[in-house]
């Protein structure tokens, strides 16, 4: 949806980005919260900075709407220089964690109070309200005060008052955060949709990794104040550039070993945990002898009773443990080495407990493409 | 268990007794028709029909009552003041300091604050020439200088279980910070101020330890006149005063009490319903 609106403007060498984070450092006392940062973000993006607790994605939000200053570096917004411009007057609205709706106003007075500011006539600005809460579907709530409202209300209220004044930038403080999980899917769905119709761009915090996969068209993966890869939700997930990142986003098996032989497109690495060798596409530059560690995602290794009929990458070990999702199956497979490997398998076939592939303590062989495997530099 | 039950019943009824029957039972020898404030002479109203012709106890009333007025209105603003410094303003220099001054009042003996009040007055009578005399305007200020530390102390507690983002997004919006001001934070605080301003008016109107050293000649509040009067012995229409006092004050206290519950009781319901609407 988003992602083809948008033309991957990143890739489009001559695009000038809409934010630019430009080397900003905030330290808070000695504690540094953003360190070094540099990041462009281009118009019409759906773009979310992804990363635990303390790892300086919410005080990077808060230095683009003014709410913090950068100890270091600017921050630019649409060519203009924003670093030292107070909240008030940056043309970037945000919503809040805890929705911050204001608990004496009606719905409608919500929405309307950030259009006060603007040079608009009584008729423009009640249109623009009306506008608004016909966008998240809450007309008929116009008349309400926010405690009457669910959360999900809520939610729709504080992104219609954020999106009143028709900002250049959006940021949204973990959207979906507060939202239960199916209310969270369609939640999803629309922002995803509101962000299409609007244009604005949106900048999402959050420690979700599934939120962030689906919503954004660009995500930004943060470790202690540092950025540690920006790319597509693919790139992220299928390839990452470290291991940091190969385990923060879904799950991920890895197994350290030294390189043993190069060819042009592959790599042959010595496992102890694998108890032999792997062979791997390369798409980094690895020399003979390197560390390195091969990274394997649990649904990207084939599990069967049966050996298969190629031995590349191939190994027996006997299930230890076993969590069945209902869609999908998780075996806890150890090896030879007792090194323990994660394998997903996805339920295609209806059918009872004993008509599964593995059952506990069973012999099982794990077997995976080169292509399946990462090769991470240590 | 039901002999334990019991006892600590009696306990309470006993500590209750000791709280009121003073209070009860000079409201009720306020109805007494005998001039003896001890014997009962039968039902009577005369002392409450004396006490309005009485000029003198209500010029009294009427000073202690505008006294209070102005006096709790100061202290809510300049207690406002003081609890948005404590609540929001996180780093300044000297805070611990000044949170100190502020809620000294609050433990400091009256007498203490009666004296050093007094020799302020003093003071600044002879060097700045005001205020001219104690009266009226000395009682004012210094009621209003302990009265500030009870409002600053609710309006502090407000603002720290208000939440910041609030005001950010209102600042956010486009709102200046003294637009923030009047259209988020004030109206959010506004029952704890009325809180606040009925207690400095209830603390004020029973004022009689600091208003003794503040006040001068032709400036007797209602305490210090029921003080002074009591001197020569306790008289029906002292009762009857005193009666309509425990009145007043009960109002506002309970007033204050009662906003506040409800502003507490509201907070809790929309806690509630948030997490109800999550479930």
């Amino acid at each position: 949806m988003g992602i083809e609106n948008t033309g991957k403007a990143w890739e489009t060498p001559k695009t000038e980005p809409f934010i630019r984070i430009e080397n900003v450092t905030k330290k808070f006392s000695d504690f540094i919260a953003v360190n070094n940062v540099s990041l462009d973000i281009y118009k019409g993006e759906l773009f979310a900075l992804l990363g635990g607790s303390g790892c300086g994605k919410t005080t990077l939000l808060r230095m683009l709407s003014g709410f913090e200053s950068p100890t270091e570096g600017r921050v630019w917004i649409d060519g203009q220089d924003m670093t030292s411009v107070p909240p008030y007057e940056r043309p970037v609205n945000m919503m809040f964690q805890s929705y911050a709706l204001f608990p004496h106003m009606t719905v409608e007075q919500n929405v309307g109070y950030g259009l006060k500011h603007e040079k608009l006539t009584k008729a423009q600005r009640q249109d623009r309200v009306k506008q608004m809460l016909d966008l998240v579907q809450l007309s008929q709530f116009a008349g309400r005060k926010p405690h009457q409202l669910s959360g999900g209300q809520r939610q729709r209220v504080a992104l219609a008052r954020a999106l009143a004044k028709q900002p250049k930038v959006l940021l949204l403080d973990e959207p979906l955060g507060a939202l239960d999980k199916k209310l969270r899917e369609h939640t999803q769905f629309e922002i995803m949709n509101i962000q299409e119709k609007t244009g604005i761009t949106f900048v999402v915090v959050t420690h979700d990794q599934e939120e962030a996969m689906t919503l954004s068209t660009r995500i930004a993966v943060m470790d202690r104040g540092i950025i540690r890869q920006t790319g597509t939700p693919t790139e992220i997930y299928e390839f990452p550039k470290t291991k940091f990142v190969a385990d923060f986003i879904g799950s991920i098996n890895q197994f350290a070993g030294t390189v043993k032989s190069v060819t042009k497109d592959k790599a042959v690495v010595a496992c102890a945990d694998w108890a032999g060798e792997i062979t791997v596409d390369r798409d980094a530059s690895v020399a003979v002898g390197q560390n390195v560690s091969v990274a394997v995602r649990p649904e990207k290794i084939s599990i069967s009773k049966k050996a298969p009929a190629k031995t590349l990458n191939a190994i027996e070990g006997k299930v230890i443990d076993l969590g069945y999702f209902g869609k999908d199956s998780l075996y806890r497979v150890k090896l030879p080495s007792s090194a323990l490997v994660r394998v997903n398998r996805v339920n295609d076939q209806r059918g009872r407990e004993t008509e599964r592939v593995a059952q506990w303590e069973d012999k099982v062989w794990l077997a995976f493409e080169p292509s399946a495997a990462i090769l991470l530099k240590d | 268990m039901r002999q334990r039950s019991t006892f600590l019943f009696s306990v309470l009824c006993f500590g209750f007794a000791f709280f009121y029957i003073p209070i009860i039972s000079m409201i009720v020898y306020s109805f007494n028709k005998s001039r003896l404030a001890t014997v009962w002479g039968g039902f009577s109203v005369e002392w409450y029909f004396k006490l309005f012709k009485n000029a003198q106890i209500i010029n009294a009333a009427t000073l202690s009552l505008e006294i209070a007025v102005i006096s709790a209105t100061f202290a809510t603003i300049l207690g406002t003041m003081a609890g948005m410094a404590l609540a929001r303003f996180s780093r300044f220099r000297g805070r611990t300091f000044f949170s100190g001054l502020v809620s000294a009042p609050l433990i400091m003996p009256e007498v203490i604050t009666g004296v050093s009040l007094l020799l302020l007055f003093v003071f600044m009578e002879r060097y700045f020439g005001w205020p001219a005399k104690r009266g009226f305007t000395t009682v004012t200020i210094a009621h209003t200088t302990f009265a500030l530390s009870y409002v600053a102390v609710i309006i502090q507690s407000r603002l720290l279980s208000m939440d910041v983002s609030l005001e950010e997004a209102a600042m956010d919006l486009g709102s200046k910070p003294w637009q923030v001001l009047f259209d988020v934070t004030l109206p959010i605080i506004a029952p704890a101020m009325i809180a606040g301003w009925l207690l400095a008016f209830t603390i004020s109107l029973d004022d009689v330890v600091i208003t003794n050293f503040t006040t001068g000649p032709g400036a007797t509040t209602l305490p210090i006149l029921i003080w002074g009067k009591v001197k020569l012995g306790v008289t029906p229409d002292i009762n009857a005063l005193a009666t309509i006092i425990v009145l007043v004050v009960s109002i506002g206290v309970g007033l204050a009490g009662y906003l506040m519950y409800r502003s507490e009781k509201k907070r809790e319901r929309d806690i509630q319903m948030a997490l109800a609407a999550n479930k």
